[in-house]
């Protein structure tokens, strides 16, 4: 196990080392005017070589490189012209745009992503996970097959339809609810709640589909095995067979797919929060790509690739918890 | 994504069983009645992407041509007639603000969303099966770089990738290729993951240690023992990859770093049609109905699929009866 786990850690490590270098490669040495993009379409020559000097850009690019990676690890201090501003580790850089810190910037959009996800997650496994179960138990019935179509449409409508629809019918239409804007959980509950009601229902309307096949078909691999046809013909009855059984066998798949887009989501709201005004990480790399704002670009993707690798090394290892015929390798 | 799950979710067997032939297969799609269904969906959209200029033309309309007559430039464009301005000359009426004819630019859009998705698809199969059998017939040194490489393609995160990419590269380059190549270059490796696991399980097997004992090459076993064993879960992986990339595109262009006005995409339509929906629904409407059937023909005819090329879900198929068996369906994986 403990041999698992560092070689795991060891992978993760490396991934993410990879992952700076082909950030650094196609983001700061691929475009070549680098200067220009930090400093605006409309700086004169001098203004660039003034930014050229003040970001070290006339250095080798392996200098550049190392400096880069050194801020993430130890941390780094910048020149801002007037005087130099300190950047703590694990330091992603400053912005162009806003001469934010990168990392500052992702903390404070942090926790608006984590409302969404969050909600959202709790919402979908519940959603998921029920419909999947109910349709397993029901299997061959009309329930089942019209669990089986709301599954295939959910899983066929991109998130931005579905809260685009539910913003018409329930904000314009009905006016049951005021338009989703973001109000800070500190602030005020209530409103923080009732602002991300719509985000989180459209999120988690989609992601659910996915839930309910996973558990479903877990369900019924573990129904049609010889054990469970044993427990029926010693007379345990289907209630027993789903809950003690059948269910069992969807718990490892669910957990690992869940750590995943657990992962991956903290990047890839990027649809909903756009889509709604929630002023998290998804909105402000989209907002950082329409400005070509590269240190944020860079540092959010490096993030999210975080999360990605964390996420992972989760899952395989819930995995394995969970289902114990899996042997970690 | 774990492997194991990627295992589950391309239906593959943990060794696969020997290929079989196209007629079988194409009788076990037509086992299926939804599958089928959605493989002629399919193919009319198809049709209608290919011959878009075709089916403009019979419109007598064209995607590019501004009709400022049809909209109410006093009401801020909106177009004047019911449902959008649906009329005999213009079937889905005509666009606010600059009254293009709809229908061309959907015509158009679909050329867009499925020439993309399907330039993407081939790409992520190729680069998954050239990477996955290099490293299941690779030395061990081979495996261990393209596995990490592979490792590192699972890391990056897709939409944050592509919507990266896109901020850099220069305008002039065409956008649609860009698209197709960011979606296939960065999500290859689920193809890859599949290939590599099936390919070690295969090589184990009698009959391919007989292709390596009579001598034969490392290329020509891929290529004549293993490919042929590999289609079944390359192809279901594949047909489940093409709605999703579809989505994909849909959404860099709703996110307005995708494909440029004035080529039409039904992802960039969505964009602008929230600003009209109460004036012109059928604007709305319209992308997003084609976008919601199209993806869900395509992953019904994904699923269809999986289920015509899985060895243990063939004797639940009760082929020539033109019906799947019901009641009891626990063994077969068409979820």
């Amino acid at each position: 196990m403990t041999g698992f786990l560092l070689r795991r850690l060891g992978g993760a490590v490396f991934v993410l080392l990879s992952l700076t270098v082909i950030l650094y490669a196609v983001f700061y040495v691929a475009p070549g005017d680098v200067a220009q993009i930090a400093c605006g379409p409309r700086c004169s020559p001098a203004q660039v070589a003034q930014v050229t000097e003040q970001l070290r850009l006339d250095d080798p690019v392996y200098t550049q490189y190392w400096h880069f990676l050194q801020g993430i690890v130890a941390g780094r201090d910048f020149s801002t012209g007037t005087g130099v501003e300190h950047c703590a580790a694990p330091c992603l850089g400053v912005s162009y745009q806003s001469d934010q810190q990168v990392m500052q910037l992702i903390l404070t959009k942090l926790p608006v992503t984590g409302s969404l996800v969050i909600g959202a997650f709790a919402l979908w496994i519940l959603l998921g996970v029920g419909t999947g179960v109910l349709s397993a138990w029901r299997r061959g019935r009309i329930t089942e097959r019209v669990l089986t179509w709301l599954t295939l449409a959910g899983i066929a409508t991109p998130v931005f339809v579905i809260g685009l629809l539910l913003i018409i019918i329930f904000c314009s239409t009905l006016q049951w609810l005021p338009s989703p804007t973001y109000v800070p959980f500190t602030e005020d509950p209530e409103q923080w709640a009732w602002g991300l009601l719509l985000p989180w229902v459209s999120l988690a309307l989609i992601e659910s589909a996915k839930y309910a096949r996973l558990t479903r078909s877990s369900m019924l691999e573990t129904l049609a095995e010889d054990h469970v046809r044993t427990f029926r013909a010693y007379g345990v009855g289907e209630p027993a067979i789903m809950r003690r059984h059948a269910l069992r066998g969807a718990v490892a798949p669910v957990i690992a797919l869940s750590a995943l887009d657990f992962g991956s989501m903290f990047g890839g709201a990027v649809l909903t929060e756009s889509l709604f005004g929630i002023p998290g990480i998804g909105r402000e790399l989209v907002h950082a790509v329409k400005v070509v704002d590269l240190p944020v670009v860079v540092g959010m993707v490096l993030v999210t690739g975080f999360f990605v690798v964390l996420a992972n090394a989760v899952a395989d290892l819930l995995y394995a918890l969970a289902d114990r015929r899996v042997v970690l390798s | 994504m774990s492997e194991a799950l990627l295992v589950q979710e391309a239906g593959a067997a943990p060794v696969a069983a020997p290929a079989s032939g196209a007629r079988q297969f194409w009788l076990r799609l037509r086992a299926q009645r939804a599958a089928a269904v959605a493989a002629a969906v399919v193919l009319l959209l198809l049709l209608a992407a290919l011959a878009a200029p075709l089916l403009a033309a019979l419109a007598g309309q064209d995607p590019d041509t501004y009709h400022p007559d049809l909209v109410d430039s006093a009401a801020g464009g909106v177009p004047i007639g019911s449902f959008g301005g649906i009329s005999a000359d213009h079937w889905f009426g005509v666009e606010p603000q600059t009254g293009r004819d709809l229908f061309a630019r959907v015509v158009y859009g679909a050329r867009v969303s499925l020439g993309v998705a399907v330039a993407a698809t081939v790409l992520q199969v190729a680069i998954g099966l050239v990477v996955g059998l290099a490293a299941a017939l690779g030395n061990r040194w081979i495996d261990q770089v393209l596995s990490r490489i592979t490792d590192i393609n699972v890391a990056l995160p897709l939409m944050v990738i592509a919507l990266a990419l896109l901020a850099i590269v220069p305008p002039s380059f065409p956008r649609p290729v860009l698209i197709a190549l960011v979606i296939g270059g960065i999500n290859w490796a689920g193809t890859s993951k599949i290939v590599r696991a099936q390919a070690l399980a295969l090589k184990s097997l009698d009959f391919v240690s007989a292709a390596r004992l009579a001598g034969r090459g490392r290329w020509s076993i891929a290529r004549r023992e293993l490919l042929p064993s590999l289609a079944a879960p390359v192809i279901t992986y594949a047909a489940l990859l093409f709605p999703v990339n579809i989505t994909v595109e849909a959404a860099l262009s709703f996110l307005g770093v995708g494909i440029k006005p004035p080529t039409p995409s039904w992802g960039q339509m969505l964009t602008e049609a929230d600003t009209w929906y109460q004036s012109a629904p059928t604007y709305l409407l319209i992308p997003a109905g084609l976008l919601f059937v199209t993806v869900l023909s395509l992953t019904v005819l994904g699923e269809g699929v999986r289920t015509a090329l899985d060895p243990r879900a063939a004797s639940r198929l009760r082929i020539g009866t033109g019906r799947e068996e019901r009641g009891e369906r626990t063994k077969e994986r068409a979820s």
